[in-house]
């Protein structure tokens, strides 16, 4: 109860009006279906179970987004289903509808048996992009179906068609989402979600209409064998998706080794980077900047590490100018050892620089991000964010970039509530 | 295999013989050519040329697989033995720069003498030559299978025999587990065959572009996860030696217990994925050092109570910091009791025995031997067979000795390059410390300040 009540609160409106409207076309689709009996029981009861079994195989790709590749690939199928060896399939746009919520259920439940809640915006989207491409083809299914040694190609090309479409609207629904849940631009959420969504759009698309055609000449074989190229697909980017996550973790890890060798204080890193990204993201900042910024901003003080004891009080804005730059250049030699976060290196080698030296968008994030934590430390208190704004205001344009010290003043009310844990 | 004239004379004879064989196949099967479907075929051909320019899709180390073999078995299929036999020849014209010609010749021979006689398998099953008709399918699934067996096992034989003739019998032995992925993946490989065939009919070759399309998104993946997993590995090295430079004289040491910790691991059978667990909790396993101030680690002499439990502390501070990170479980426990000993006199919780988790009992060992051959600030490195005689001694007191025993077989197999002499840095006082808290030839003396 408590799990749900918190998922309720933590939604905003764009995610209830989607959840509220998937749960409507459930209710019409399953009384629909219950009124007028189900068509061709066999073949929805072996769509169902497949449906389930992708929802029980779904997967978080990086930026919490989650997603079911299989099960997402035999809604379009079941969708595009013309016939089933030969024998017409007759279903309507709500039985498909009906299908797909069952199925969904049904493979979300064991996640929830072992307390793993559900994440109601991303299976309601699933189901709703199911549902509009079957409400666009069903209807076109019997002018569709080639009869017998008649060509597929127009039936071939309708589907192709709908499905990018139906692909671009599930984008847009997404980058709605995203834009209101991280306050960022839509037109920068289109352009994320597009570069993320593109492979495996392409990869389920094709599988979908393979598993409609295949229908056709393999029987229900087809739903087994047709698994196996998207099930490759699936293990290939679950295994990317959990190298990401892990990637960002361990930096998030490794950059407390500062806190623990007390050369900052406790959450500072953190913090910093919190802000950054908050910043970075108001500036319209696409995501692959955004995570080299905020793997910048938890590195940024990694260079003192190479000290051989700690500022006191690590203060880095207090201390003098060419403290800060060897702090930050021995920073920059560490990450740079890496060989391969270089453009990180090269943000945090210039978080010290003056506007006049023409720094990246990113170093001048961190440097007021920076600037502010060591003003405010952790501190809630609204005069106190007040005032340390308000010196970084004063400076004029000299050392903080006014565009950045804008954007701060946007986000720092909203990250309040965040700081105080 | 390199250039031909470098192969020995078995090899040489072994692999004109292949090509001879191959040449009379495709000469006798010319009469089969005239009542061809060229289009299907050069579609086929085509496909199959794709696939065999982008090899080792699921990257298994040892043998690259390659997806061509779905097309080539869906050739076997639609146009029969003789075709598909030409179709698998082109394997000579595949685009991968950097492969010698010798190479090329022998891929067709083999390619084409491994379809044909699939598709001899296919029609000796009872498996019909042409486009499967709707219905048809169920009928198809056994000589399928045959034909898949076939070409796999001939494949296997054939390329088996040039490199036992090239590299000598016996020379590579291929562990069990990778054969087993291998003919896994094979299998995979074959579904993708069965279904390029059965769509045939259908949309014809669009159906390639279906069925091929998700695993060319797969192998776009993979590329992605390992180019990520390259550069994770690089960073968290990076990071880890990063901690080290308050230590002049522990640079590397990091990466030397990393890597000595999965030559035990992997001697002692562990899989995959425990393996790459090890090697990030052997990399891992001091970061919590950062927590003991720097005038503790230099203080030479005794140290009070206090100031060793400030040294006692270090692996809880260690797992404190990578708690965050989604590893296995084990890798914590091999972080936070890397110091404890056999005889239960270690640090932190004074565990025994096999109370010890075995990443812990792992490290512990890679750590020792680490310490005991690199150059500290008060002594020089250890000569490798005097560390493993330290090693022996400690074996049931302070180390598992199944594990020194795994560690020292390892030793003797794959050898350990140990870390160059440092000379003492100019400016000593800053940058060295004054023990080891590792070393277990000089154990840290501690006076009580009762």
């Amino acid at each position: 109860m408590s799990a749900y009540s918190r998922g309720v609160q933590g939604l905003d409106s764009g995610q209830l009006l989607l959840i509220c409207a998937a749960g409507l076309l459930t209710v019409a689709g399953i009384a629909n279906t219950a009124a007028v009996g189900l068509a061709e029981p066999q073949v929805a009861i072996g769509f169902g179970a497949l449906i389930a079994a992708g929802e029980l195989a779904r997967l978080t790709m990086p930026g919490n987004r989650e997603v079911a590749p299989i099960s997402t690939a035999a809604a379009l199928g079941y969708a595009l289903l013309l016939d089933v060896g030969g024998v017409p399939a007759t279903h309507s746009a709500l039985q498909v509808v009906a299908v797909l919520a069952v199925g969904m259920i049904a493979g979300g439940l064991p996640h929830l048996a072992v307390g793993r809640a559900p994440r109601l915006d991303a299976i309601a989207r699933r189901l709703l992009s199911g549902s509009l491409l079957a409400f666009a083809f069903r209807p076109l299914a019997d002018v569709l179906r080639p009869g017998p040694g008649q060509a597929w190609w127009v039936a071939l090309g309708v589907m192709v068609v709908l499905v990018a479409l139906m692909l671009a609207a599930d984008v847009v629904i997404a980058s709605m989402l995203r834009a209101e849940q991280v306050r960022t631009a839509f037109g920068v959420a289109i352009r994320d979600e597009t570069r993320m969504a593109a492979p495996l759009g392409a990869a389920v698309a094709a599988s979908g209409i393979l598993l409609a055609l295949a229908s056709h000449s393999m029987d229900m074989t087809a739903l087994l064998a047709f698994a196996a190229p998207l099930l490759v697909t699936q293990v290939a980017f679950r295994k990317y998706a959990g190298i990401r996550a892990t990637y960002l973790q361990t930096i998030r890890a490794l950059a407390r080794v500062t806190e623990v060798g007390g050369y900052v204080e406790p959450g500072h890193s953190r913090r910093v980077s919190r802000l950054a990204v908050a910043i970075g993201r108001d500036l319209g900042m696409a995501e692959p900047e955004l995570l080299e910024l905020e793997y910048a901003a938890l590195m940024h003080d990694i260079g003192q590490l190479s000290l051989s004891d700690p500022i006191p009080g690590g203060a880095t804005v207090l201390t003098d100018q060419a403290q800060a730059r060897r702090i930050a250049e021995l920073g920059a030699e560490v990450i740079r050892k890496t060989g391969v976060l270089g453009r990180v290196a090269e943000i945090v080698r210039r978080q010290c620089d003056g506007l006049d030296e023409h720094p990246p968008t990113a170093s001048r994030i961190i440097k007021a991000a920076n600037a502010y934590d060591d003003l405010v430390s952790g501190s809630t208190d609204r005069d106190r964010a007040a005032a340390a704004l308000e010196r970084l205001r004063l400076d004029g344009g000299n050392e903080y970039d006014p565009e950045v010290v804008k954007a701060m003043a946007n986000v720092v009310d909203r990250l309040a509530p965040v700081n105080r844990l | 295999m390199a250039a031909l004239r470098e192969l020995p004379w078995p090899a040489k004879v072994y692999f004109v013989l292949l090509l001879g064989a191959a040449g009379v196949l495709l000469a006798r099967s010319a009469s089969a050519y005239d009542r061809l479907d060229w289009s299907s075929l050069l579609v086929l051909a085509l496909l199959f040329l794709v696939c065999e320019s982008v090899p080792t899709l699921l990257s298994v180390r040892q043998a690259a697989v390659s997806v061509s073999f779905s097309a080539a078995l869906a050739a076997v299929v639609l146009v029969g033995p003789q075709a598909a036999a030409l179709v698998a020849a082109t394997a000579v014209l595949s685009v991968r720069p950097g492969l010698p010609m010798v190479k090329r010749l022998f891929n067709g021979a083999q390619f084409a003498v491994c379809a044909y006689v699939a598709g001899l398998a296919f029609q000796w099953a009872g498996g019909r030559v042409g486009l499967p008709e709707m219905g048809d399918f169920p009928a198809l699934i056994l000589p399928y299978g045959a034909a898949t067996a076939v070409f796999v096992g001939s494949n296997v034989v054939l390329t088996g025999l040039i490199l036992a003739l090239a590299e000598g019998v016996g020379k590579r032995q291929v562990p069990v587990r990778n054969v087993v992925q291998f003919l896994v993946s094979y299998c995979g490989y074959a579904t993708f065959g069965l279904l390029i065939a059965g769509l045939w009919a259908t949309v014809q070759s669009i159906s390639a572009v279906l069925v091929l399309l998700p695993l060319f998104v797969a192998r776009w993946a993979f590329g992605q996860y390992h180019a990520q997993q390259r550069s994770y590995e690089a960073t968290i090295a990076a990071l880890c030696q990063a901690v080290e430079t308050k230590d002049y004289y522990t640079r590397g040491h990091c990466t030397r217990v990393s890597s000595a910790s999965s030559m035990i691991a992997e001697e002692i059978g562990m899989g995959t994925e425990r393996l790459t667990a090890i090697r990030y909790a052997g990399m891992l396993h001091d970061v919590g050092k950062l927590g003991v101030p720097t005038k503790v680690l230099q203080k030479e002499g005794t140290l009070t109570e206090e100031e060793f439990a400030a040294i006692q502390l270090h692996p809880m501070r260690g797992l404190e910091i990578v708690r965050g990170i989604d590893f296995l479980d084990e890798a914590f426990a091999g972080i936070m009791h890397h110091h404890e000993k056999y005889d239960g006199r270690g640090y932190p919780m004074g565990l025994a025995g096999m109370e010890i988790p075995e990443f812990a009992r792992i490290i512990a060992v890679a750590d020792a031997f680490d310490s005991m051959t690199s150059d500290r600030s008060y002594r020089k490195a250890k000569p490798i067979s005097e560390a493993v005689a330290e090693l022996h001694k400690g074996a049931g007191t302070q180390f598992d000795p199944a594990m020194v025993a795994a560690f020292v077989r390892a030793l003797d197999r794959e050898g350990w390059e140990p870390p160059p002499s440092v000379s003492a840095p100019a400016d000593l006082a800053l940058e060295t410390t004054a023990k080891d808290h590792d070393d277990p030839t000089a154990p840290i003396q501690v006076v009580s300040e009762r």
